[in-house]
């Protein structure tokens, strides 16, 4: 029998807030434990949450941006366990009345469009960290960091519409990015700015009944969502393949032997006893404070890819790559704002720059060489200054110190030799040291030019203009010929 | 001179004038204090030092000329579920017996701004959780009127020091009763505010959409004084109102002319006491006679507001507890995992009747058990708003007993928590509806104890409340009489 596999992913985003969810603590990610703490997120007796407009906002920005309905009235519930990071014994969450409920996202998976439809989106706020800590005081015992506690959650659900791990993994890349544009969410997995879980169920292939699913939690990368999908599918349909049935829970992800593990039993399943929290009243959302949010929305990354496309004349995939990131798409069209070409400044950025910011770590906004170098440079190369090799490696120079690309080019004498004169003089003595080869060029194995271009280019350390010295040796080697 | 025996207002002219100090006064009511404490056990802590400190600095300021408020350089007392920095707020709980706040409560911080003097923390039931002050952790509060009585909960500390005069005025809580039941059974004025209108910020939560802040005062003006003081939007409280606050002492001479006053007759019940209700029907025929228009009203699910209550206000006490779990703060009985250490500090932590509370309010919440109690519990708060509104459009203000019976024997009722719940079936419908009420001296029985009175107006009415309750109040001894306590 084939099977077809069903997923679902919950994923959560902190929102890019300043203070949390309901308090008025920061939110820098640098900070020494406990730092960012006050007696609202620690719990205190006596202490009330006092609801962050800003995270709202930003809520219905993304509800927006996804064609979700924005709820006019919407409420925060207690959704209640002990852990010794969740300092109140409740996390303050959304539950039948998020803020959000519908709106979809599309993706494209092997040249496929497919619409994934969203459930509901609601806030909620982060519980903190517990250190169980080898590396610190007393080895034995576990210390907890609240800086995290507090900070405003935002719980995107989809429909269980994706079918394949390659599906989801788009889906999470096309949510990454949406959100990155929407200045909604840094999208940092590692830091956990981003965090996913994933619900699975296998079914017979053509099947309409769902199949019984697992949860996988705490997926905080592509490339593990994908791996640990593929396994739990592979699993369940062997657990199926064998007769057996497979079962309801919630497994981890262990990265290490790629499999997943069940994470708790049913005995421990959670009875959340959630209520409407009475600390806080029911949210309202006006027409006009969606209209203003509305009128604030950028340009959002479909529509951007289109744009590059109709606008830049750029292939489809040039688009697809420059707008994955809104800060790259940025980068870009301040270059071609300067330097206008479009598919030239796209190759540079994809291919050159690419490279740098991965092996640097670096944002594009953090990027030494800026959109203005790059402008600067590739005028440089355009005007014929500096040869396309050569360019490259003034790129490399002044992604390193940026520095100003002319600087580079005029410190390290860098500027191409398209003196004839002077060319010529550089190609006789390449000729005569290499006889031999001249010699046989001249016998009728013309592929011999190559390597005499190669020489005549070493000889002026890259700088010589490739189309004069190609121009010349032909010359001198037909001229002096017998 | 028995500068204890004074009201605010009185208190207040006189340190004006220059005729008393701040400091003279703070020192003659710790002194009242400490020669009555020992019977009555109406503190918890007792702030002498800082109570000292508040005083010449209120004296300081009336030597500048600067008056900040009616409070500044009077003694109050402040219920120990209210937090004060520096000043361990127990709540009559082992859990937080050595529990300091770093903060104060936004009330708190308002008295301090006015100029008040804090002269200690009054005991309670456990986290409020009671009618009695005998569910207090450390020590059962005594009637001043008969030391062998309660004096009512969970406000019952601050009840008794003020009937007691071992402070000149108080602050309680009141979830389903906590402040006008024991103002009633100790022979004091207790307002309970509009839900909204006092910030509760710093109050330690017991049921959050029913707590609220009030005063508990020797007569209506004081506790128009007190009001004044502690009303008020704050931002630190989403559900605290942006609703202007009046002059309250503007509406206590207004009299009761041209004013409906309705009676409901479900508040007057098969077993309760008859000279209870006797003394309420009389102070029904008083205002009658001050010029007030009496009314037969009905509010019909009155009989379902006990069950209501216990649903709603213990469902959300098991999660407001919830954060006593000895990792933070407060007691910690180690264990050699999380989870039993959080099994044994919150078994030694809390009394039976918390524990109990957290039960029932874990099981109401439960999977399964949602629907049937607790939604249910919601949808009938509506009703009883209702049942209000529908009274109101034909009167102004309502006359109720406070209570069915006036201050039973200590341990009478412990064994039996039913019994003691249905002490507050007559105040329980006012929290659930969010409405203000106040309580106050309307006779005495026959064996010489406090019997109270409770209006209850539409939200927002404390005027309307203080208004009938003044004109009553003066045209009535009650609330002059004092306990024969030496």
């Amino acid at each position: 029998m084939e099977y077809e596999s069903v997923i679902g992913l919950e994923v959560h985003a902190q929102l890019l807030t300043r203070s949390k969810l309901f308090c008025g603590c920061s939110t820098a990610f640098e900070a020494d434990p406990n730092d960012n703490t006050c007696p609202v997120c620690l719990g205190m007796p006596g202490v009330l949450p006092v609801l962050n407009r800003q995270a709202v906002e930003l809520a219905i920005r993304t509800g927006l941006a996804v064609q979700g309905t924005i709820a006019t009235t919407c409420r925060f519930a207690r959704k209640n366990y002990f852990y010794p990071d969740l300092p109140k014994g409740y996390q303050i969450s959304q539950y039948e009345e998020p803020i959000i409920q519908g709106g979809w996202l599309d993706i494209e998976v092997n040249g496929q469009r497919k619409r994934v439809r969203l459930i509901r989106i609601h806030l909620e706020e982060d519980a903190g960290k517990s250190i169980h800590g080898e590396h610190l005081a007393d080895p034995t015992k576990s210390y907890i960091d609240l800086n995290r506690c507090g900070i405003p959650l935002l719980e995107i659900v989809s429909a269980p519409d994706l079918r394949s791990p390659e599906e989801a993994k788009a889906y999470l890349q096309q949510l990454k990015t949406l959100l990155e544009y929407l200045e909604v969410c840094d999208g940092n997995m590692e830091e956990g700015s981003l965090r996913c879980d994933a619900n699975v169920s296998v079914r017979p292939k053509g099947a309409q009944r769902l199949g019984t699913r697992t949860e996988i939690k705490n997926l905080n990368s592509f490339r593990f969502l994908q791996r640990a999908l593929e396994y739990e599918i592979e699993r369940q349909i062997e657990v199926l393949r064998q007769g057996g049935t497979v079962v309801q829970e919630t497994r981890l992800f262990d990265a290490q032997r790629g499999i997943t593990l069940p994470m708790r039993t049913k005995e421990e399943a959670h009875d959340y006893r959630y209520f409407p929290e009475p600390d806080l009243v029911p949210l309202r959302v006006d027409e006009a404070w969606i209209a203003r949010v509305q009128a604030s929305l950028p340009e959002l990354p479909a529509a951007r890819r289109q744009r590059f496309v109709t606008q830049y004349g750029l292939p489809a995939y040039d688009a697809e790559v420059l707008t994955a990131s809104r800060a790259l798409a940025d980068y870009f069209e301040a270059t071609v704002q300067r330097f206008p070409q479009p598919k030239v400044v796209s190759n540079w950025v994809m291919g050159e720059l690419l490279r740098a910011l991965h092996r640097f770590q670096h944002t594009p906004p953090q990027a030494p060489l800026t959109p203005e170098y790059l402008a600067e440079l590739l005028q440089l190369l355009d005007s014929g200054v500096i040869s396309g090799k050569i360019a490259k490696a003034v790129f490399d120079e002044v992604y390193e110190t940026g520095r100003r690309p002319r600087e580079v080019v005029e410190a390290k004498g860098l500027v191409q030799i398209s003196d004839a004169a002077a060319l010529e003089a550089v190609i006789r003595r390449v000729l005569a040291e290499n006889a031999a080869q001249v010699e046989a060029y001249r016998g009728g194995k013309k592929q011999i030019f190559g390597y005499l271009v190669g020489q005549t280019m070493k000889a002026t350390q890259g700088k010589a203009n490739p189309q004069l010295v190609n121009q010349l040796l032909r010359r001198l080697l037909e001229e002096d010929g017998p | 001179m028995e500068l204890w025996r004074y009201t605010v207002h009185e208190l207040h002219a006189r340190l004006c004038r220059g005729e008393i100090t701040a400091t003279a006064l703070t020192e003659a009511v710790l002194s009242r204090l400490h020669a009555v404490e020992d019977r009555i056990h109406a503190y918890l802590t007792v702030t002498a030092e800082l109570a000292q400190e508040q005083a010449a600095a209120a004296d300081a300021a009336f030597a500048r000329g600067e008056v900040r408020s009616p409070l500044q350089g009077i003694p109050l007392a402040i219920k120990d579920n209210i937090c004060t920095r520096g000043v361990r707020t127990t709540c009559a709980s082992r859990m937080l017996e050595h529990f300091v706040p770093p903060y104060d409560a936004t009330v708190v911080e308002r008295l301090r701004a006015a100029g008040a003097v804090l002269v200690g923390k009054t005991n309670l039931d456990e986290f409020a959780m009671g009618s009695s002050t005998e569910n207090s952790a450390f020590v059962a509060t005594r009637n001043p009127w008969d030391l062998e009585r309660v004096p009512g909960g969970s406000s019952g500390g601050s009840a008794a020091a003020v009937a007691a005069d071992a402070c000149i005025a108080a602050l309680g809580s009141d979830t389903g009763g906590s402040i006008r039941l024991p103002a009633a059974m100790t022979g004091v004025v207790g307002l309970k505010p509009t839900y909204g209108r006092v910030s509760r910020y710093g109050l330690v939560a017991f049921a959050s959409s029913l707590d609220q802040i009030g005063p508990l005062t020797k007569d209506v003006h004081d506790a128009a004084l007190l009001l004044q003081a502690i009303a008020g939007h704050d931002p630190r409280d989403a559900t605290s109102a942006p609703v202007p606050v009046p002059d309250y002492t503007q509406a206590l001479g207004r009299g009761v002319q041209g004013l409906t006053l309705g009676v409901p007759r479900e508040y007057f019940v098969a077993g309760m006491d008859p000279e209870v209700e006797a003394a309420v029907r009389a102070a029904v025929a008083q205002l009658e006679q001050l010029g007030a228009k009496c009314l037969d009203v009905s509010l019909p699910h009155t009989p379902y507001a006990v069950a209501t209550y216990y649903i709603l206000a213990n469902a959300e006490a098991s999660s407001n507890l919830a954060r006593y779990d000895g990792v933070r703060y407060g007691l910690r009985v180690e264990a050699p995992d999380v989870v039993e250490m959080y099994r044994r500090t919150r078994a030694a932590g809390f009394g039976a009747e918390v524990k109990r509370r957290i039960m029932l309010g874990t099981y109401v919440l439960s999977a399964g058990y949602y629907e049937a109690y607790y939604r249910k519990a919601q949808q009938l708060r509506t009703l009883f708003r209702r049942d209000f509104q529908e009274a109101f459009r034909r009167c102004d203000v309502l006359a109720t007993p406070v209570s069915p019976v006036p201050a039973f024997r200590l341990g009478e009722r412990l064994a039996d928590p039913l019994q003691m719940y249905l002490a507050d079936i007559f105040t329980i419908p006012v929290n659930l509806a969010g409405l203000p009420a106040i309580s106050l001296p309307c006779g005495f029985t026959a064996q010489g104890l406090p019997i109270g009175l409770q209006l209850i107006a539409p939200p927002f009415g404390e005027e309307t409340l203080l208004q009938v309750a003044a004109a009553y109040e003066a045209a009535t001894p009650f609330h002059r009489r004092q306990p024969a306590l030496a």
